[in-house]
């Protein structure tokens, strides 16, 4: 592996993002939309607002770099330049880990705005303070990353890929506590929540929402859904072969 | 005389068993422009993917600049053009060659890079745009000028000039010639028979097998026939399937 590559791949990832300032802005512009709309959706309990907001900050990032992910890389494999990159001196790892950089990094600035809305425009109080809520947004997005790069050796075309994301994601949205405590569910869901990675990240907002100082339960939290993306990662790079079959 | 590429009893057999190389041996010399020249689905790309190691070979084997075939120390030392485009649409013609270059290992004197090889294909004036914004020829371009970088000894072109009009096609010609008297070994598929005669060497495939295997002119000779394509035509005649 060689930082000056995987650098160059990062950089040449969101300078072909830069050269699409409408997916940019999309990007930028929807999670503090829906935010807001969420607020008035519930008016009459700010409380309750209040309590889910982190979590979707945590969502947001997560679901839709995986779905970037998956159809740009997609795209890496099926429109030849893959091909070509595969027979240059440059290691896998430089590819997948520059897909993760330049995402996560996606991921931090879409942290700042939709956490600045949430934070200083609709109000909700976070006990856990602003630097613990970006990390984990940070965190979230790396995991949605490296999700996509994963999921997307298994898609042959982007129909397919954009179908991963009720197949995968949705799932874990059901059942990671955004809609009700994963205690009051079935036990078998409990189980499944449980080795879900979505789970976790969602658990980390809640943590930073509901606790002044970093818990050991954040920490194990990011641990978690570190390890879940490092895992797809390394995964992602077996699924990429050199030479096929 | 060195070879740059021997292949020994090579058969690929593909998803679906689909048998796209059967059986195919052949020498190929340092320093020539080597036509790999057939019908479409005759097993051009097939062979070129072997070559550059993408493809593992189902039975035979691939000796590539006296490395196996997909040999890590290949890599710095060979260029693929694929079939598709193999460049970034949404980047402009620059940063794609700027990030092969770095690729490639060349970190240093990129820009110096990236401006020899557009003037080898004659698209400096281009080296802003955006690739998606160019026409098809252009693009083509593009994608051979990322496989000019770093001066490779083995460049595999699969139909590099496919798209291309006279005028350009023969300039380009003239880099492949030039490129040759450096040392360069040249790979070109093509089912263009105007393309074949200036080859130096010819392949003819069809149906995953080699039918044929010489210059131009030893083709023509051997058929008794005026242009490569008679002497395709005549030798394919004569083995229907
Ligand atoms: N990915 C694949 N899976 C299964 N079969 C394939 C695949 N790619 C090509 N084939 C088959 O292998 C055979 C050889 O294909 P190949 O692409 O090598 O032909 P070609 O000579 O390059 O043709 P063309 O001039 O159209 O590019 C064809 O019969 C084709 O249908
Ligand atoms: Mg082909």
């Amino acid at each position: 592996m060689s930082p000056s590559k995987t650098f160059a791949t990062a950089s040449r990832v969101l300078r072909q993002l830069s050269h699409d300032p409408r997916t940019v802005a999309l990007l930028f512009v929807v999670p503090p939309v829906l935010l807001t709309i969420m607020k008035y959706v519930f008016e009459g309990e700010p409380q309750v607002f209040n309590g889910i907001a982190p979590m979707l900050l945590g969502i947001f990032p997560m679901v839709m770099m995986f779905l970037i992910t998956s159809i740009v890389t997609l795209r890496e494999r099926t429109t030849g330049t893959l091909d070509r990159l595969m027979t240059m001196p440059m290691t896998k790892l430089d590819f997948i880990f520059g897909y993760a950089l330049a995402f996560s990094f996606l991921g931090l600035c879409q942290a700042f705005i939709s956490g600045g809305v949430m934070l200083g425009l609709l109000n909700v109080t976070v006990l856990g303070g602003a630097i613990p809520t970006i990390i984990a947004v940070v965190f979230a997005a790396f995991l949605g990353t490296s999700l996509g790069l994963f999921l997307s050796a298994f898609a042959t075309s982007e129909f397919q890929a954009i179908q991963f994301m009720p197949a995968f994601i949705f799932p874990q949205l059901l059942t990671c506590g955004l809609f009700i405590a994963r205690d009051q569910m079935a036990k078998p869901l409990q189980w499944f929540a449980d080795v879900m990675p979505l789970t976790y990240s969602v658990d980390a907002m809640k943590q930073v929402t509901l606790h002044a100082s970093w818990t050991n339960e954040l920490t194990r939290d990011l641990i978690i859904v570190a390890s879940f993306g490092i895992a797809a990662l390394v995964l992602g790079s077996v699924t990429i072969r050199r030479q096929e079959k | 005389m060195t070879i740059a590429v021997k292949i020994k009893n090579l058969s690929v057999t593909l998803s679906g068993d689909v048998k796209a190389l059967k059986d195919i041996s052949m020498e190929l010399p340092v320093g020539r422009s080597i036509g790999f020249i057939g019908p479409s689905g005759a097993g051009k790309t097939t062979l070129i993917r072997s070559i550059v190691g993408r493809l593992k070979p189902t039975a035979g084997s691939i000796e590539v600049l006296g490395l196996p075939a997909g040999d890590a120390k290949l890599r710095d030392q060979l260029s693929y053009m694929t079939q598709e485009l193999s460049v970034y649409p949404d980047l402009t013609v620059k940063e794609n060659l700027r990030y092969f270059a770095i690729m490639m290992g060349h970190t240093k004197d990129t820009n110096t890079i990236i401006e020899e090889v557009l003037n080898e294909v004659d698209m400096i004036d281009k080296a802003d745009s955006l690739v998606k914004n160019l026409s098809g020829g252009q693009k083509q371009r593009v994608s051979l000028s990322v496989a000019l970088i770093g001066s490779p000894r083995l460049m595999v072109l699969d139909e590099p000039t496919i798209g291309l009009d006279p005028v350009l096609r023969e300039s380009l010609w003239k880099l492949f010639n030039k490129l040759k008297t450096r040392g360069t070994t040249l790979l070109i598929s093509s089912h263009s028979m105007d393309e074949a005669e200036r080859c130096d060497d010819l392949i003819l495939i069809r149906s995953g097998k080699v039918i044929a295997h010489g210059s131009p002119s030893e083709l023509k000779k051997q058929t008794g026939t005026k242009t490569i394509e008679e002497s395709f035509l005549s030798l394919v005649g004569g083995e229907p399937e």
